[in-house]
């Protein structure tokens, strides 16, 4: 079996590979050289696994390519697989998240952009429609961009349900519970320093949000200053902060098998996003919040550098394996749960995004 | 009427490399010369506009050596015979 690691970074995509259980790792790229990759995604339930990518032709606009033979050829839409529909009045900036759906439901992809917006694709990625529900949400107007620009940059697709759960930078979270038509905030308690009140119902800045391994009842949000458990779905958020060295940051990452475990990557604050006491260092709880261990084991000390919101990943092993790519273009992969990481990329452009998966 | 699109490289690629196409637009805008090329070229329409229909903000287009920012933008004249090029601004990293 080979375990597939996709790092997307400020300049190309790359791909690593393990085929010894995750033990030692050979690099192959770049792919997609000179293009600003922020989203990708692998999907594996295709019989040929499929590398999407979301990436910024620099001059040349954003678009979604993708390959079904890890990297070799790439493909896109000749119309582009992501289009505002005439007379929405908006033009696709950046493509910012792409989640495939689960296995019962061949071909559906969604997609996070900026401006604010949600996609749903049925053909594998290579067509998107707007997903008119948030789209045509009064709150939209007011949802500010943050200092990346305004997006949905979360999506998450309950397996069960037809619940849809997004967070937005600004905007906070919103749930569908019928697959996209209707759209709630579900903000309260998560906080919001740059506004007057501190608590509103909806316009927050949510960086990440993970689903707990128990259900899909149980989120986890790392916020712009601020990391909250919600176990209503979003309902109500309280404050699991208690216990890290700073609150802020931007990935937050759950175990996919383990309850009650997840990790983030803590920053000093907002004007000073390097790590504390200039040391890399990741936080895992086992305890759904409640405490929280520094793990730093093979991460750099005298590191000044700092973890974008999607570059922070775990995969499907057992032991969960953990991901973390860095401003500095490196990556440090962990095969148990972040006791230990071992650096197998370095002196790549910024990373922006990694997704691990095992290939069938 | 025909007009001569010239491209960089980077462009040219999606048409079979070829830098230079003649086009032969209904109308004489720039709009019109563009919505002909996209019609051909798909791919290449949208990498120089949009779907708003907006160029790029990081694309220059010079008819006979004009920069249409200062022509009236997409309403700017495009006469029989005309040369218009497209190129990638100053920027990049």
């Amino acid at each position: 079996m080979t375990d597939l690691l996709a790092i997307g970074t400020r300049k190309g995509l790359w791909l690593a590979r393990s085929d010894d259980e995750r033990r030692t790792w050979t690099l192959d790229g770049p792919h997609l050289l000179a293009q600003e990759v922020a989203a990708v995604s692998i999907d594996t339930r295709l019989p040929a696994p499929r590398v999407l990518a979301g990436i910024q032709y620099g001059h040349w606009g954003p678009t979604v390519m993708w390959s079904d033979d890890l990297g070799t050829t790439w493909q896109e839409t000749d119309h582009g697989a992501i289009r505002f529909p005439e007379g929405a009045g908006a033009a696709l900036a950046r493509v910012w998240q792409l989640r495939p759906d689960t296995a019962d439901r061949p071909g559906v992809v969604w997609a996070g952009c900026e401006p604010h917006s949600l996609w749903r694709s049925t053909d594998g990625g290579c067509s998107f429609e707007l997903v008119r529900g948030l789209w045509d949400h009064p709150h939209r107007k007011t949802w500010e961009p943050g200092g990346g620009g305004g997006a949905v940059h979360t999506v998450l697709p309950d397996p069960a349900s037809e619940r849809v759960t997004v967070a937005m930078s600004t905007g906070g979270v919103y749930v569908s519970e019928d697959g996209g038509n209707e759209w709630e905030p579900r903000n309260h308690g998560i906080t919001a320093v740059f506004m007057p009140d501190e608590l509103p119902e909806y316009g927050q800045c949510v960086h990440k949000v993970a689903v707990d391994a128990s259900g899909p009842d149980r989120l986890y949000a790392q916020n712009h200053f601020g990391v909250f458990r919600s176990d209503d779905a979003g309902g109500s958020w309280t404050s699991i902060a208690g216990g890290l060295p700073a609150d802020f940051g931007f990935p937050i990452v759950s175990s996919p098998t383990t309850p009650g475990t997840a990790w983030v990557v803590p920053l000093v604050a907002d004007i000073q996003r390097v790590p504390p006491d200039g040391r890399l260092r990741v936080h895992r709880t086992r305890d759904a919040g409640g405490t929280w261990t520094e793990l730093g084991a093979g991460l750099p000390d005298a590191s000044w550098t700092a973890v974008m919101r999607d570059a922070f990943c775990s995969d499907a092993a057992d032991p969960t394996g953990i991901y973390v790519g860095t401003r500095d273009g490196c990556v440090y992969a962990s095969a148990d749960e972040g006791d230990s990481f071992t650096l197998i990329a370095d002196h790549l452009p910024d990373v922006l995004t990694v997704r691990a998966v095992k290939l069938p | 009427m025909t007009v001569q699109v010239l491209l960089p490289g980077v462009l040219a690629a999606l048409v079979g490399g070829a830098k230079h196409l003649d086009v032969e637009p209904t109308g004489g805008t720039l709009a019109d010369l563009l919505d002909a090329l996209a019609a051909e070229h798909p791919l290449l329409g949208r990498r120089i506009r949009d779907e708003t229909g907006q160029v790029r903000r990081f694309v220059n287009v010079y008819v006979d050596g004009d920069d249409v920012r200062f022509e009236g933008g997409l309403a700017a004249k495009v006469r029989d015979g005309a040369e218009v090029h497209v190129l990638p601004s100053v920027a990049g990293g």
